[in-house]
């Protein structure tokens, strides 16, 4: 193998900027971010619904776009801003998609919840929050088995709304 | 998945380098990591294409120039995009989800392999795609999915992408960078049908990297048009799916570009039916009496028959958008 | 003013907003190792042997347990209402392939990469053996359930005489329809923590699971060590629509790896593991035979039907519940018969059983309908029942008639031409169908406790579990409630098998059991502390501190002989809109009308986000929903969440819901009826109905994809 001019990961170790911290961690290439946040930072907020970008629960917002943390390579995401549930509140005052998530019973188990909050987050970001047939079509990467999706969408329109 | 090697190339020739030598190529991930995690790929060196990859989305005179590094998201909203070649922008916006979509760069699109559910588990013995010579398991077993044009006894499988679709009805050409320099391609030569190799799908050499992806910039590409088929209303690669475009002048099909998705074993392009709509007013009746060549060829294997059933409709129906019903 | 009946948003929102809501798989543990399964690539037959040498290589690794090594289980019991007939799979404990996708070693290793990769490279040899796996094939060796095998459930035993009935109705018809196996699929993977105390004595359990109790008696037995002294925990469910009523083979693996490696160990399924590691709502087929009147008055029913079955389990579930009682009718016929195949076992999904049958029935009726000339809600109408004939007793309430007539106007139902293919928007046909829904109002015992402290706080608590209808808020309304409180002075307590005695949650029986339990021991509570204080009133909470010691009371509920004395049921309509493109055969939801007499409604806003949950699952089975198994190997094609198909958001439709006024005296408790299962039970036949109508084609397959609708 021919390594002298390209540059091998240096193994083990990545450096992860979650949520404004600054996290080293000794993990080879393997590791998805999601995995490394789940159970190497113990940031279990991200939910493993699927592992293969199909369900959306894994959703947080890297270099400021809502992406699949099981598709992407914890090793990828070094020293790159990664926001997840855990750090949307802001001094323990909700966001307000979170507030508008309660007021509208926008989940029931709750499990895919964080992954919507991120993803409705990143829509409204992207100025898809207003209107209903975008948020409809634009928040179908993030499924919800209980199927709270009208309250969802109740919750993001009233989240947008107000940002 | 298992432990791998992940190689930084700091440029496209070195890139195409360490793919020769053997590291299997990684983009956005969004299908290499699918596969690795299902163990249906197991490469242990990785070749990072990101860093090198051109993301620029240009248009000029010539068209559209995309690079191959450029997300799907980024292109799927691209106004230029949307103006020059809405069959893109259309196909983009239906395909995956926006998460995938900030994800998953246009090089890879191309590259995603198909959807069958025995190419996909790991755990059954018959796909001659991930384990050559052990036979196709999709015959005479649950293929609602699969492809009815260009398929044999070895696979038939069909290819999910939606952009290729779009890219083989607008005749686009691909930029290469192999390691030993660069060539284009025409899109439709990138994929290939198969007799005996369903496992070699591209006509890439090893090491071959898709850079850009240029678009014409025509009359037809403008008012082109993509129809999506699937159960569910979002988040489902297509049934079926068309990407048209016409040029009509004076109530007059003058030309026409017509492809089909998930029909055929690759991004399927329906000469028969363009030729058939030439010349003809550009009506419904035109349309129907067109698309019925759609299906010249076809073979059920199955569950797959309604794919036959369904394909002229889709495709009068699609006809009919870009000649601008609504 | 009372807090049941106010629309309260949930206790646990800000801990699910937040990320802070810890489900099986986030609890963390000090030296935590990881476990992945190996799974079988045969349907049936033995296993002759593994080749471990490329596995053992894997960094990382600290044991490989197979049936050769691993140790070894006692019996596991049959716990009912949830656990079926026949004998479970006890993993690796022997050679035996059931089916495909089953666990047959479990890799441990110190990371969760490790544990994948080193299982991925364990080589399992085999003497597999024919198996039968085609569904065509299997119905033709189907044969009748057995009274043990059907149990309480109805089945086999109608009433009157159908068939000659039916021979002579003046109008008749016979429904044949099919419904496709489908995948509860919730959204968290199914997983279990497990963790021995340093004697190995104790165990300790975060498990996927709506029965914690019914969990750790199955552990206990399955370890020989008595169920005090196995602790399991989940406080939060994330969804579960029947996939965690058991206790499916990889909790116990779990557990045996634990204790192997003396370490806390995590196993999480991944999504295709899921679906041979635990179980489904079954494949049937059913024939409904309907006799009737020229004025539509029902004459003879006889509802068929046959369900896929595993080879060593019989599961059957209440697919005939709902047809002799929900319309009045005196001969009834109901066939029960099981189809075995070399399967993994079927279980409850969500309505189980009614959502089956009520399908097929009210396919049935519109069929009638149509026969007639006939209204689909005038049929209804004419044939609503006075009492339920099945049981010979009389409801405790009946709100059908409001329901249907509540549903239609809100609807705007007067406005439909009956003529199938007759209504259009623009290019799109229209179709409007409509179907009655129907769920037993289960309830069972059911135990509490409740105390308040020396400092005033209270607490509550039950075993019971939340998987999301929304168990922590409905629970803290009756506590606050009952003692006069406010929602935020009640610490709850749920989902910890040390806490008093719950029932499954499932069944839609949470709140009509724990919620009596609650308030009884509330009720207790407070006369505790007015007794020792000797007062008739005031704030329980002042009079506690100034008291200066805690009090404490148990609770129960016993429905006693209420079962013995009325026939208590919810009941409900629905009706719903679909376009149909009549180019692409694509089928789409426009809307969705509910009406539901449930008896009293504890939380209207969580009660309307179980119908709205309900009805989208309702869409799944409609149009998208089917696990496809190879018809040769047993393997699940479509294993995973992008080609098993549930609802999107962009297939959300317009969803309306109302509750009938329902104060029934007679159903005991709190005068509830339960929500969870009634609200997905009628939107599948709504819909097809609606299909129907638009289309002229009566499609008889579930799910109605556009290949079906193409070739129909
Ligand atoms: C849940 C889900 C839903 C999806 N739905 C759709 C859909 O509806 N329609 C649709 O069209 N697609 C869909 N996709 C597929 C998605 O578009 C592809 O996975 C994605 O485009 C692949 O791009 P990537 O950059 O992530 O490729 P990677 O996964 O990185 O690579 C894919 C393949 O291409 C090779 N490769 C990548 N880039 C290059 C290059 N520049 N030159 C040479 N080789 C290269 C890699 O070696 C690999 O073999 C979906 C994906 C997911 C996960
Ligand atoms: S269709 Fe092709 S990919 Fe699918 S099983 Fe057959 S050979 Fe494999
Ligand atoms: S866990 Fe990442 S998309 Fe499902
Ligand atoms: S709230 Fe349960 S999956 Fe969305």
């Amino acid at each position: 193998m021919n390594t002298q001019d390209s540059h091998t990961a240096p193994a083990p170790g990545v450096t992860l900027l979650v949520n404004g911290t600054r996290h080293h961690l000794a993990i080879g290439p393997e590791v998805t971010l999601l995995d490394a946040l789940r159970e190497r930072l113990n940031l279990t907020g991200a939910k493993k619904g699927c592992d293969l970008g199909q369900c959306g629960a894994c959703t947080v917002i890297l270099d400021g776009k809502r992406v699949n943390s099981c598709l992407v390579l914890a090793a990828r995401a070094q020293d790159r801003p990664i926001t997840t549930i855990e750090g949307l509140a802001a001094d323990g005052r909700l966001h307000p998609l979170q507030q508008a998530f309660i007021t509208h019973d926008a989940f029931q188990c709750g499990y895919c919840t964080p992954g919507q909050i991120m993803s409705g987050v990143a829509l409204i970001e992207e100025g898809r929050g207003h209107d209903e047939a975008e948020i409809r079509k634009h928040m179908s990467g993030n499924l919800c088995r209980c199927g709270a999706y009208a309250n969802i969408i109740a919750a993001i329109r009233e989240a947008a709304a107000r940002t | 998945m298992q432990s791998f090697t992940l190689q930084r190339p700091s440029g496209l020739a070195e890139a195409a380098r360490l793919g020769a030598e053997g590291g299997e190529f990684i983009a956005g991930g969004t299908d290499m990591l699918q596969l690795m995690k299902e163990w249906v790929r197991t490469p242990d060196r990785l070749v990072d294409l990101d860093p090198v990859l051109d993301p620029r989305i240009e248009a000029g005179p010539q068209g559209l120039r995309i690079g191959a590094g450029a997300r799907m998201e980024a292109v799927a909203v691209h106004p230029e995009v949307a103006r020059i070649a809405p069959a893109i922008s259309e196909a983009l916006l239906e395909s995956a989800s926006p998460q995938v979509r900030n994800l998953a760069t246009m090089g890879g699109n191309l590259l995603q392999r198909t959807r069958c559910g025995y190419f996909r588990d790991a755990g059954v013995a018959a796909c001659n795609k991930r384990r050559p010579g052990s036979g196709c398991a999709a015959i005479g077993g649950e293929n609602r999915i699969h492809a009815v044009l260009g398929t044999s006894g070895q696979c038939i499988a069909t290819h999910p992408s939606d952009f290729a679709v779009a890219l083989v009805a607008l005749e686009a050409t691909l930029h290469l960078a192999g390691p030993d320099g660069e060539r284009d391609m025409p899109i439709h030569h990138l994929y290939r049908t198969w007799d005996t190799h369903p496992e070699q799908e591209t006509n890439l050499r090893p090491g071959e990297i898709i850079a850009a992806i240029q678009v014409p910039a025509t009359a037809l590409s403008r008012n082109a048009r993509y129809l999506k088929v699937r159960d569910r209303a979002a988040f489902e690669w297509a049934l079926l799916s068309a990407a048209v475009g016409l040029e009509i002048d004076g109530g007059t099909v003058r030309a026409a570009r017509v492809a089909m998705g998930g029909v055929g074993t690759k991004p399927w392009r329906m000469r028969a039916v363009e030729a058939a709509l030439i010349g003809k007013p550009a009506n419904d009746d035109s349309y129907a009496a067109a698309a019925a060549h759609a299906t010249e060829g076809a073979v059920a294997r199955g569950e797959n028959a309604y794919k036959i059933t369904l394909m002229p409709r889709v495709l009068a129906r699609a006809l009919a958008l870009a000649g601008g019903a609504a | 003013m009372s807090l049941i009946g106010q629309p309260l948003p949930r206790v646990d929102g800000p801990d699910k907003v937040t990320g802070r809501a810890h489900y099986a798989a986030d609890f963390p543990a000090d030296r935590m190792a990881h476990a992945a399964v190996v799974q079988s690539t045969i349907a049936r037959g033995r296993i002759t042997g593994f080749d471990l040498a490329e596995a053992e290589q894997v960094p990382g690794v600290l044991a490989i347990l197979t049936h050769r090594n691993a140790p070894r289980l006692g019996k596991i019991p049959e716990i009912p209402p949830v656990d079926p007939v026949g004998t479970p799979e006890h993993p690796l404990q022997d050679d035996l392939v059931l089916h495909q996708n089953q666990h047959i070693a479990v890799v441990v290793a110190e990371t969760l990469e490790q544990a994948r990769w080193a299982a991925s490279r364990v080589r399992v040899s085999y003497a597999p053996e024919p198996a039968v796996i085609d569904m065509q094939a299997t119905l033709r060796h189907a044969r009748p359930a057995s009274k043990d095998e059907i149990s309480a459930k109805p089945g086999n035993v109608g009433r009157g005489d159908a068939d000659a009935t039916l021979a002579s109705a003046a109008v008749t018809v016979d429904s044949l329809s099919v419904m496709e196996r489908e995948n509860q699929n919730p959204i968290e993977l199914h997983a279990t923590t497990a963790q021995w105390d340093s004697d190995g004595e104790r165990l300790t359990v975060w498990d996927k699971t709506q029965w914690v109790q019914s969990c750790a008696k199955h552990l206990g037995a399955a370890f020989n060590i008595p169920p005090e002294r196995v602790h399991v925990i989940d406080p939060f469910i994330g969804g579960a629509f029947g996939s965690s009523l058991r206790v499916w083979p990889h909790t116990y693996i779990a557990a045996m790896a634990a204790k192997v490696v003396g370490r806390p160990v995590k196993l999480v399924l991944s999504r295709r593991e899921y679906y041979g590691g635990t179980g489904a709502r079954p494949w049937t087929q059913q024939r409904v035979r309907l006799g009737a009147d020229r004025d539509g008055s029902l004459q003879a029913i006889r509802h068929e039907v046959t369900a896929e079955n595993s080879r060593y389990e019989i599961y059957t579930e209440n697919v005939l519940k709902a047809t002799p009682i929900l319309y009045r009718c005196r001969n009834v016929d109901l066939p029960y018969r099981v189809a075995l195949r070399d399967v993994n076992s079927p279980n409850a999904m969500r309505g189980p059983g009614l959502a089956t049958g009520v399908y097929a029935l009210e396919l049935a009726m519109d069929e009638l309908a149509v026969a007639l000339k006939m209204d689909p809600l005038a049929l209804r109408l004419r044939n609503i029942p006075e009492r339920d004939q099945m049981k010979d007793l009389p409801f405790s309430s009946i709100s059908l008639e409001q329901c249907l007539t509540e549903a239609a106007s809100r609807f705007g139902w007067d406005r439909r031409n009956h003529q199938p293919g007759s209504m259009r928007d623009g290019r799109l046909q229209l179709g409007w169908g409509m179907a009655v829904s129907n769920y037993p109002a289960e309830k069972v015992k059911a135990t509490a406790r409740a105390r308040v402290t020396a400092k005033g706080e209270v607490h509550v608590a039950t075993a019971s579990s939340d998987m999301g209808p929304g168990t922590w808020t409905s629970v803290t309304q009756v506590a606050a409630d009952t003692l006069d409180l406010a929602m935020e002075q009640v610490k709850l307590s749920i989902g910890d098998s040390a806490l008093p005695m719950a029932p499954v949650h499932g069944g839609s029986m949470t709140i009509s059991s724990i919620g009596p339990a609650v308030r009884d021991a509330c009720e207790k509570l407070r006369g505790a502390v007015y007794g020792a204080a000797g007062v008739n009133t005031g704030d329980i909470l002042e009079i506690a501190r100034r008291i200066g010691r805690d009090f404490e009371a148990e609770g129960a509920f016993d429905p006693g002989d209420l079962e013995e004395r009325f026939s208590m049921e919810g009941f409900g309509a629905v009706f719903a809109e679909v376009t149909v493109d009549p180019d692409t055969s694509e089928i789409r939801v426009r809307r969705i009308t509910g009406a539901y007499g449930i008896g009293k409604v504890v939380n209207p806003l969580l009660a309307r986000s179980q119908c709205i949950g309900g009805m989208m699952g309702g869409i799944g089975m409609a149009l998208l929903e089917q696990t496809e198994i190879d018809r040769r190997s047993g393997r699940f094609v479509n294993g995973n969440l992008a080609e098993y198909l549930v609802p999107t958001m962009a297939d959300t439709p317009a969803l309306d819901v109302t509750f009938v006024p329902e104060e029934d005296r007679n159903v005991g408790g709190l005068g509830t009826k339960g929500l969870g299962e009634i609200a997905l039970v009628g939107v599948a036949p709504a819909i097809a109905n609606a299909v129907f109508h638009a289309t002229g084609k009566r499609l008889r397959h579930l799910p109605m994809t556009p290949d079906r609708l193409a070739m129909a």
